[in-house]
């Protein structure tokens, strides 16, 4: 009867399907696109390490000062293979009002095997003035090797171009530590500083050394750092919040398709109880339906955002900003939320089903 | 048509049955009393309005009697599980218009209640395709209602009113809709139906002629009855 039912009304069907689908695509390529975004972030933090550290109970990390001592101290405990300082700051160019930098020390892990344009890491050196682009900013900036690039109010020489797979340091200027803490009037400090274990060394060796000699710093693991870090969890709550007000839209359209498919054949229901429905039977056909519609729904969603965000991966201006994927927690979450908000919306059309009087339905329809 | 042997036809008591609507403004049964014994064929005869279709919806549980008793073979019928129970196995019912439903094949109209009593589909197939045969509507199983004649309709009506093997068969004005030649047809094959698998009949008509060819006629006025008479 369930199959029958939307097999015979398959514009009804179609439009309830519709919604759903609309609801679960919406939800995974807000999710899929600002997890990408967040996976990028994270690559950009992790740099060839384990832990995280930073000043408690700050909002953005732009706003984190550590000081560089700490990593020096780090670096001579027995746990700690490497502690890297690393700056962040933002900086405006000719033309270009944002330019993320990047203050760091010249063995920085992120050059390890990078794809050098022109120039070397050999050339970009602690006690020096010199730069390293990332290829796109060198394209924007319009600067090259052997030239100088304006940014804030002086010029600095270009040492180096190099194109990163992350598309946030692809459009950045990479700074010497030092050279950045003076430009940014933030010296002797830095925003966090990357930690990479030493062989058999626990995180919480770490985590215990920092909260013991700088107590206004905290160490986390990179996924608790993913977990806590407001910016991040904006950016996770702002996904699903939108993906459910897309999902509300949905559950909206399955209550009206459901509503109009019991308001349009309440004679068809009577018939049926008075062929032997239960009550129970009826609103198990009205949930089946809803339930049948919402798979179906669902699977279209799917398909309908692995499509867009196939399409937005290719699309050059975002390659190595995002890396929107869905992954089966995601699909799960929105699947499970379809069939909740489907099945919710469901509950009104099939109670006034099964609540049908069959006599007066026939009498009077 | 052969039928299962080990259901009987049912008896059908009504005792003093009230039932009013509107909020009791419209009174429809007004202490009616009958009996329908196992196997026999009953007309109730009266115009429209005088509480005929309201008696064979209470005979079926369809609507609650405000006072009185209804009892189908020797079973109260009030509360749901008694009322579903009788509309799936024991009751078979036919309207004046067919009630089937316009977008399924009849074949699936005829299934209906199978799926409602959670009955063997194939077994149910079965019983269809012989009642199909001796109903003349075989060769139109596949065809959606709306591309069905009237006559051919009600015989589908009568079909899945039958599927189940009801040992009680309602029938509210079955012909009334229908041209005479179709008239003919379809209450000579429900009397058949009815008598060659012992079931007990009731049929709600306006049509003397009709009733006349019963068992028994009761006339029913103003929700009372009015008087009883015997078929030929």
């Amino acid at each position: 009867m369930i199959f029958t039912n939307l097999r015979r009304h398959r514009v009804r069907t179609l439009i309830g399907m519709v919604g759903i689908a609309l609801g679960v695509a919406t939800m995974l390529s807000v999710v899929g696109l600002l997890g990408g975004a967040v996976r990028m972030f994270e690559r950009i933090l992790r740099n060839d390490s384990e832990l995280l550290v930073f000043e408690k109970n700050v909002s953005d990390l732009f706003f984190s000062n550590v000081p560089v001592e700490l990593a020096q101290k780090l670096r001579e405990q027995s746990f700690v293979k490497a502690a890297r300082p690393v700056l962040f700051a933002i900086i405006a160019a000719p033309g270009r009002p944002v330019v993320t930098c990047f203050g760091i020390s010249a063995d920085d892990p992120r050059f390890d095997g990078a794809d050098w344009i022109s120039g070397g890491a050999g050339d970009f050196r602690d006690d020096a003035r010199g730069v390293v682009l990332g290829e796109r900013a060198a394209d924007f900036l319009n600067a090259k090797v052997g030239g100088t690039v304006t940014l804030g109010q002086e010029d600095w020489p270009v040492v180096g171009v190099v194109r990163m797979e992350n598309g946030f340091e692809n459009g950045g200027v990479f700074m010497p530590l030092a050279e950045c803490q003076r430009a940014f009037h933030k010296d002797g400090v830095c925003s966090v500083v990357t930690v990479a274990l030493a062989d058999g060394a626990k995180t919480s060796e770490v985590k215990d050394w920092v909260s013991a000699n700088f107590p206004r710093m905290t160490a986390l693991e990179n996924e608790e750092f993913s977990r806590s870090y407001s910016q991040f969890r904006i950016m996770k709550t702002t996904a699903w919040v939108v993906g459910g007000c897309a999902f509300l839209l949905g559950g909206l359209s399955v209550t009206n398709t459901m509503i109009l498919s019991v308001f349009g054949r309440i004679r068809e229901l009577a018939i049926a109880r008075v062929c032997g429905f239960s009550r129970g039977q009826v609103a198990w056909m009205i949930f089946g339906e809803s339930i049948l519609i919402s798979l179906m729904g669902i699977a279209a969603g799917w398909l309908l955002s692995s499509a867009g965000l196939r399409v937005l991966r290719e699309v050059p201006q975002l390659q190595g900003y995002i890396e929107p994927t869905v992954g089966w927690v995601e699909l799960a979450g929105a699947a499970a939320l379809a069939m909740i908000t489907a099945l919710a919306g469901t509950l009104y059309p099939a109670w006034v089903a099964a609540r049908l009087d069959p006599a007066s339905a026939l009498r009077f329809e | 048509m052969k039928t299962d042997e080990t259901k009987p036809a049912l008896h059908v008591i009504v005792r003093d049955a009230w039932k009013s609507f509107d909020r009791g403004r419209i009174e429809v049964l007004r202490g009616i009393s009958i009996e329908v014994a196992h196997g026999e064929v009953v007309a109730l005869l009266g115009s429209s309005g005088c509480g005929k279709s309201t008696l064979l919806n209470v005979i079926s549980g369809l609507e609650p009697v405000e006072s009185g008793e209804v009892l189908v073979d020797g079973r109260v019928v009030g509360d749901e599980s008694t009322r579903i129970g009788l509309l799936r196995h024991h009751i078979g019912y036919v309207f004046q218009l067919h009630h089937l439903m316009p977008d399924l094949t009849l074949r699936e109209n005829c299934l209906v209640p199978v799926v409602a009593a959670r009955g063997d589909r194939n077994a149910g197939i079965k019983r269809l395709n012989k009642l199909a045969i001796a109903t003349g509507i075989d060769h139109r199983l596949g065809q959606r209602v709306r591309e069905l004649s009237g006559g051919e309709r009600q015989r589908g009506a009568l079909v899945r009113a039958l599927i189940n093997d009801p040992r009680l068969l309602l029938c509210d004005e079955p012909t009334g809709a229908l041209d005479e030649s179709n008239r003919e047809k379809v209450f000579g094959l429900l009397l058949d139906l009815a008598r060659a698998g012992g079931r007990t009949l009731i049929i709600a008509t306006h049509d003397p002629a009709i009733a006349e060819r019963c068992d028994r006629m009761i006339r029913i006025r103003d929700g009372k009855i009015a008087g009883e008479g015997v078929g030929s």
